[in-house]
């Protein structure tokens, strides 16, 4: 049977089981003298029945799921004759697709004659699997639910118990953010771990050298890649500048006159405006850099006499990713400059100074952890953010400080190499991971530092 | 006091006056120049706002918007090489072309030679010889008669109906030469060709034939990947949210789990696609492009959104609720079940409205699962290899057609446009629903 069908069943045996564990409390409820006399209302009996049945059935086949087909797999070809079980990895991938693809009908003739009893036993393992799950889940599913009817009594404290339930449900939810940080951590070091027992840690670092590609075909001799991750860095760190450049004094300017000179109109309609900004995708920002901007810069600069200027500038890149982090500077300076109290303003008025004076002199400095916190924010998101340098930053990893020119970020390198098809044990993929690891670090440690100015330098006003 | 001193002392005091006043004007004038710098940086946001939108509804604009040719169509049997339109294999091999050409020939009679016959023929797209086919098959009597047919024309054709060809130019550096434009010419003048709402850009998948790809692959991919994502990431968010506004102790372990969430609210969403691909493909050999994988991916993405815009709107709803309920009787449980959640709900669907935008618009992590196959096939279930409309606009901005930049910025715009719709009735809930306490 197949698994939705499976559910569905299921599900409907749950139904059942929490009808007939209503009925039977209000049944017993009459011996004792009406549902006044139950522990808890007969609503609950039902619900309690009805978990003592879906529990195990689900958890049974949650997990069949999960765990059927690599049990498949190891199964059939741990059967296979021993000159192909010593294969390495991704060649044993291979072989696993040509038997699947071969039992499915998709091609014909086998290349191995081993291959055929591989099919046989692959369906007829495949066809027992079947059966086994539907017998099993659905008796356990019956199995549960006679369980949960049985225990069904007036004494029993149904409301308690199904309220310990749901209170588990809610903490294991709150707890997938932590399962997906531990995800993350994980599945980000594992791999990099392995890209590093090929590539040694220090060349990665400080090497100023990047070109993956080369590691492709790992039979010349001599050629392991280079993954020198130096001129990335650079790359990165140059077209976020270049973002802040532009971001930050527009999203502070922003921030500062909507909150100290416009008025309460003009705010109401400038705000939204601005951050439709952000609720714009980036590839749209992409597309704009690569198709608009670009072009513009390049023939801009060059009637202004610079040398040939690249078509995908770390300056064109750097621009539009500056616009598109304007709306985030502002809002979180909005934010820090309105929680700054009146009352500090109002003693600087009383003192002579002028508006500008005030916001200069008074205001920043009280905001300033705010502000330095929300630059930093904006950094990382800058340091993080992949479809705009995609789309306009170059692939080719120049170690240069020119805008003007085409360099590569560390987001662009991950995408590119991870985009299609790809082995698992060449270091060209592995060294995706690597680079995955070191924009984790970098964000965390952004986020914790900003976090860490906020709390540490916040003054503490009324 | 002598009359010296009171002058010198007066004179002191203009000189500072003046100093002053100096001084004062100075100040005043830094005051204008910063609150100018001020208003310069806002028209400066919205500039940049403007010419965004703006460059790419005037580039989009025309996509919704298709050339057809008015063609005399005659169902030859001849020339089709059908005797019988039941037998499947004639109906395969039969060269529906063969239409179209005659079609052309006749409207078109002093044209000879290969080089021109051949430009003439492709004038009209490839999509019709489907058209023809579907039509005929479904009413198998049109054999043999005539009639007349609107038929899409080819993105060149499209492309200089819409005054994006500059007929000026050497003609080597065009694709549409001096022939086939005064054909199309001629075709204009006898009103045998207009220009409709392209109905094709919303009902077709992707194709690599400009004026045949549509984003109706993208859309229901994307439909399906938000789904998945919503029927997740909604009940697990407000999960999270209740437990740790109502139930969670507060001691160090909760308090990780808060840190972690809004660390993860920062991680750049390509290192999610990372997580996916490591963990949902390589360990779990869940299909690859299938919106099932997207939506895992875009609910981890989204939750830390969803879990603090729900705390938020938990925490607005006052204890005197609570300590109502309880007061009468109810559990913990049931207070927050029956009494602040559904207090809470507008808040909460706000915030997974807003987080559900940001899924749509969302695209590198969904490279890194492969959903960035050439996919012409609309998707029929969420296991299917299918693509998102941002992944769509990406794929089509890469393709060198210059009826794709249109295409893209077509895409965008309805991208824009699910995103604003779904952006206002965030609005909308958050108005109507706002209550102060």
């Amino acid at each position: 049977m197949a698994s939705s069908s499976l559910f569905l069943i299921l599900i409907l045996i749950v139904i059942v089981v929490y009808v007939f564990g209503r009925k039977r409390s209000e049944i017993l409820a009459q011996a004792v003298g009406g549902v006044r006399n139950l522990h808890s209302l007969p609503n609950y009996y039902g619900l309690m029945a009805a978990v003592w049945a879906a529990v195990p059935g689900l958890l049974l086949l949650g997990a069949w799921l999960a765990f059927e087909n690599t049990v498949i797999q190891n199964m059939v070809t741990a059967g296979l004759p021993d000159h192909i079980n010593s294969l390495t990895e991704s060649e044993l991938g291979l072989v696993w697709m040509e038997i699947s693809n071969l039992q499915l009908g998709a091609i014909s003739g086998a290349s191995d004659p081993s291959y055929l009893a591989a099919i046989d036993r692959l369906e007829a393992l495949r066809a027992s699997s079947q059966i086994g799950k539907t017998v099993l889940v659905l008796s356990l599913t019956v199995l549960g639910g006679l369980i949960g009817w049985r225990l069904i009594r007036p004494e029993q404290k149904a409301r308690n118990q199904f309220e310990g339930v749901l209170r588990l449900l809610l903490l294991l939810s709150s707890l997938i953010a932590i399962l997906t940080t531990v995800g993350i951590v994980f599945s980000v070091m594992f791999e990099s771990i392995r890209f590093f027992q090929t590539v040694p840690i220090t060349d990665f670092v400080f090497g100023t050298k990047w070109s993956p590609q080369m590691a492709l075909n790992a039979e010349v001799a001599g050629s392991s890649g280079a993954f020198g991750a130096i001129p990335l860095f650079v790359g990165t760190l140059l077209i976020a500048s270049i973002a802040l450049i532009v971001a930050v004094p527009i999203g502070l300017m922003t921030a500062v006159y909507l909150v100290e000179y416009a008025s309460p109109k003009m705010r109401s309609i400038v705000k939204p405006l601005l951050e439709v900004l952000a609720g714009i995708p980036t590839v749209v920002y992409g597309f704009f850099a690569a198709l608009t901007m670009a072009p513009q810069l390049k023939t801009f600069f060059e009637n202004l006499g610079a040398d040939p200027v690249s078509s995908e500038s770390a300056l064109a890149a750097g621009l539009v990713m500056g616009i598109m982090i304007i709306p985030f500077v502002s809002s979180l300076a909005d934010d820090v400059i309105n929680a700054v109290p009146n009352s500090m303003r109002d003693g600087s008025y009383g003192l002579g100074a002028t508006r500008s004076e005030t916001i200069k002199l008074v205001v920043f400095p009280a905001a300033l952890p705010g502000i330095v916190s929300g630059v930093l924010l904006a950094a990382s998101r800058a340091i993080g953010e992949t479809m705009i340098v995609v789309m306009a930053a170059g692939l080719a990893a120049n170690l240069t400080g020119n805008p003007l020119e085409a360099v590569t970020t560390v987001t662009v390198q991950i995408a590119t190499l991870l985009v299609g098809d790809q082995e698992f044990d060449s270091p060209k993929t592995l060294s995706a991971f690597a680079l995955g690891l070191m924009l984790f670090i970098t964000t965390l440690m952004l986020n914790i530092v900003a976090l860490a100015v906020v709390k540490r330098f916040r003054e503490q006003y009324d | 006091m002598t009359d010296q001193t009171l002058n010198a002392i007066e004179r002191l005091a203009l000189v500072k006056q003046e100093r002053m006043t100096a001084n004062l004007s100075k100040r005043y004038g830094k005051e204008k120049r910063f609150r100018f710098f001020g208003m310069a940086s806002i028209v400066l946001g919205l500039t940049f706002l403007a010419v965004l939108l703006g460059t790419i509804f005037t580039a989009g604009f025309s996509t919704f918007f298709s050339s057809e040719i008015k063609l005399t169509i005659h169902y030859d049997a001849a020339a089709l090489g059908i005797t019988d339109l039941n037998d499947e294999d004639q109906v395969r091999l039969a060269d529906w072309s063969q239409l179209v050409k005659q079609a052309l020939k006749k409207r078109f009679p002093e044209v000879s030679g290969r080089k021109q016959l051949r430009q003439m023929n492709g004038l009209s797209s490839s999509i019709s010889i489907y058209i023809l086919k579907d039509r005929l098959m479904a009413n198998p009597a049109l054999l043999g008669t005539t009639e007349d047919l609107w038929l899409m024309a080819d993105d060149e054709v499209d492309a200089y109906m819409k005054g994006q060809v500059d007929p000026s130019l050497p003609e080597l550096e065009r694709r549409f030469n001096d022939f086939q434009i005064s054909l199309v010419d001629d075709l204009i003048a006898s009103g045998e060709m207009k220009k409709t709402f392209n109905t094709t850009f919303f009902t077709n998948g992707d194709s690599r034939e400009p004026e045949q790809a549509g984003i109706r692959g993208a859309m229901i991919g994307s439909l399906f990947t938000l789904l998945v994502t919503l029927s997740l990431s909604f009940p697990i968010g407000i999960a999270a949210a209740i437990y740790l506004e109502e139930f969670a102790p507060k001691n160090r372990y909760t308090e990780i789990i808060e840190v972690n969430i809004n660390n993860l609210a920062a991680v750049p969403s390509i290192v999610f696609g990372l997580l996916g691909l490591a963990v949902f493909i390589n360990l779990f050999h869940l299909p690859r492009s299938a919106p099932l994988v997207g939506g895992l991916v875009l609910t981890l993405m989204t939750l830390p959104t969803i879990i603090i815009s729900s705390r938020s709107s938990i925490k607005a709803v006052p204890p005197s609720i609570r300590e109502a309920a309880l007061g009468l009787g109810a559990s913990k449980m049931q207070t927050v079940l029956h009494h602040v959640l559904p207090l809470a709900m507008p808040g909460m669907l706000t915030g997974t409205i807003i987080g559900m935008a940001q899924a749509l618009g969302e695209t590198a992590p969904l490279l890194m699962i492969g959903m960035i196959a050439f996919i012409a096939d609309v998707p029929n279930s969420p296991l299917d290899p299918s693509t998102v409309l941002p992944v769509q606009v990406y794929l089509w901005s890469d393709l060198p057609e210059r009826a794709f930049v249109a295409k893209t910025s077509g895409a965008i715009m309805v991208l824009l446009g699910f995103l604003a719709v779904m952006n206002l009735i965030a609005v909308f809930l958050r108005k109507k629903f706002e209550q102060r306490w």
